[in-house]
């Protein structure tokens, strides 16, 4: 864990309510994709946790939803502007679990902490198909960010404006797709479903409510098979199996 | 520069300096121990324990306010037997200062049971008996809204113990003087005041509690004035040591709890918000007591 104080130097709409903050600092303490960091926002008692969407050695971005009053701060800063962060939060996606194809599942602005994971899984010539669920059309994002990677890349829409309508299983129900493991990340109820509509094994990231992010105030704990963990520290990615519905 | 002198003495316990954070805002120090150097602390107090492990209050657990953030945990913890064979002797073993065991129940056989437990780990500096979480229902703050009830639970902690006991009081009261005096009567040690206040926030677009719990205790910058206030009036009102606890963020703060009649100050929700925020105050007081021309903080508890 450790704390800096970053430079702003692009913050820009990529759908309604949704915004790609890219980063200028320190980026030592962030080890790999999955983790997340604290934002601190001014006049705001908590910070903001915020998975990592992409990192390198002097630059980290993010894609937040504005969801109240702290992450709307957030999106009014400019380039120049600081940020102040805790880095090098929570655990990481098991990239060594996926032996030749992976399935990653993303919903909504859940697809953000997947990109670093399809990099690394690109990395070691792994097969990926990523499959995004939205709402509808306009909400689309970071759909061509995967398809550069060399992913085959699959839109469903609740309102079937683009790609197959409805959820991110009912892609899975009717597309031939060939995996040996899968990384979701999105709202509570599409984990769930995608949990128990897929039978080979798997991970996914959770959210909650968060006090310090670091693990020492177990304000994010949740009940798995093997007891109390907390979705700060000893996640936010958990095995499907570890997981109590 | 004269060299400042921070330290303290609670109850034949010397502290390297007064500054403690305060229990269930540093889990069990271990957590923290790879991201800050402990040994910078005066002491650490512990999570709150009962007889049996905890898992606490379904999630949201947390929610923000102004000035400040609410909490219902509801006392997870792993037990008094984890505590003293697991947790407590880890925490020895990297850490020199004074271990704080914080002690919670729901009856007063489990407040025995646990401060025996305690008493009888030799790692364990001072016992801090939890009577005003605001998070559990039938325990906890129950204990610390009567005085009858807060002299019983002192009286049957001490019988068992023979380390120093402080007693954390609860703020949700009319009188905390009267409660203070009555734990003080019953042969407490020491006081630690306060703990949260309780509170409420409301989804307005959902029309329902943020916290699963409904309620929950709020704690915060928010709350100093009124937690300062309540430790100048219990440290004038009564001759056991204080511990001043209630939304401190600053050495500043430090330093007027101190002034209130506090002798060791705890550090709360800051931690949440900022984990390295008590070594920073640590590193802080030389500098503000050359401001303020004391040589040592020892000078200044209760000179208000």
């Amino acid at each position: 864990m450790k704390e800096v104080t970053f430079t702003v130097l692009e913050n820009l709409p990529l759908a309604p309510r949704t915004f790609r903050m890219k980063l200028g600092g320190d980026t030592s303490a962030i080890r790999c994709s999955g983790e997340f960091v604290q934002v601190a926002v001014e006049g705001k008692f908590l910070r903001r946790p915020i998975s990592v969407h992409d990192c390198d050695w002097e630059t980290l971005t993010l894609v937040y939803k504005v969801v109240g009053e702290g992450t709307a701060a957030l999106s009014a800063k400019r380039p120049g502007d600081r940020v102040c962060a805790l880095t090098g939060l929570g655990n990481s996606f098991d990239i060594d679990a996926c032996r030749h194809k992976a399935l990653l599942l993303g919903g909504g602005v859940g697809a953000a902490p997947l990109y670093l994971l399809a990099k690394e899984l690109c990395a070691q010539e792994k097969e990926i198909t990523v499959v995004l669920g939205f709402n509808t059309a306009s909400e689309v994002m970071l759909a061509e960010e995967f398809r550069q990677l060399g992913a085959t890349v699959h839109i469903a829409t609740m309102d079937g404006s683009v790609g197959t309508k409805g959820f991110v299983t009912d892609v899975l129900r009717i597309g031939n797709i060939s995996y040996d493991y899968f990384y979701a990340c999105g709202p509570k109820p599409m984990l769930k479903a995608v949990c128990s509509a897929i039978h080979t094994p798997g991970e996914v990231s959770l959210e909650e409510r968060m006090g310090c992010g670091a693990g020492f105030c177990y304000g994010c704990s949740i009940q798995t098979q093997n007891g109390p963990r907390r979705v700060c520290k000893d996640g936010p990615v958990f095995k499907k199996e570890e997981l109590i519905w | 520069m004269v060299a400042k002198d921070l330290s303290q003495e609670l109850c034949g316990i010397r502290l390297k300096n007064p500054v403690i954070p305060a229990s269930g805002t540093f889990g069990f120090g271990l957590e923290l121990a790879d991201s800050l150097d402990l040994n910078v602390l005066g002491g650490i107090s512990l999570k709150g324990t009962t007889r049996e492990a905890r898992f606490g209050n379904p999630t949201p657990r947390i929610a923000e306010c102004a000035a400040g953030m609410l909490n219902a945990v509801g006392l997870q913890n792993p037990g008094i037997e984890a505590l003293v064979n697991e947790k407590v002797p880890a925490l020895r073993k990297i850490y020199d200062g004074c271990i704080i065991a914080n002690i919670s129940g729901f009856s007063l056989e489990e407040y025995a049971h646990c401060c025996a437990r305690a008493n009888a780990c030799p790692d364990i500096d001072i016992v801090e008996v939890n009577i005003s979480c605001p998070n559990v229902h039938g325990g906890g703050m129950a204990f610390g809204t009567s005085a009858d009830a807060a002299a019983q639970v002192t009286a049957a902690v001490k019988a068992v113990t023979r380390k120093p006991v402080f007693i954390k009081l609860s703020p949700n009261v009319t009188d905390i003087v009267e409660i203070a005096r009555a734990c003080e009567d019953a042969g407490a040690d020491g006081l630690t005041l306060v703990n949260t206040f309780l509170g409420m926030r409301i989804d307005i677009a959902r029309r329902s509690p943020v916290l699963a719990n409904r309620t929950g205790g709020y704690s915060g910058a928010g709350i100093f004035p009124i937690a300062l206030r309540m430790v100048y009036q219990v440290a004038h009102a009564c001759r056991i040591p204080v511990m001043g606890c209630g939304g401190v963020a600053s050495a500043r703060d430090v330093v007027e709890m101190m002034m209130a009649g506090a002798t060791a100050v705890q550090v709360g929700a800051e931690n949440l918000r900022n984990p390295f925020a008590c070594p920073e105050i640590v590193e802080q007081l030389p500098i503000l007591m050359e401001e303020l021309h004391i040589d040592s903080l020892r000078d200044i508890i209760g000179c208000v």
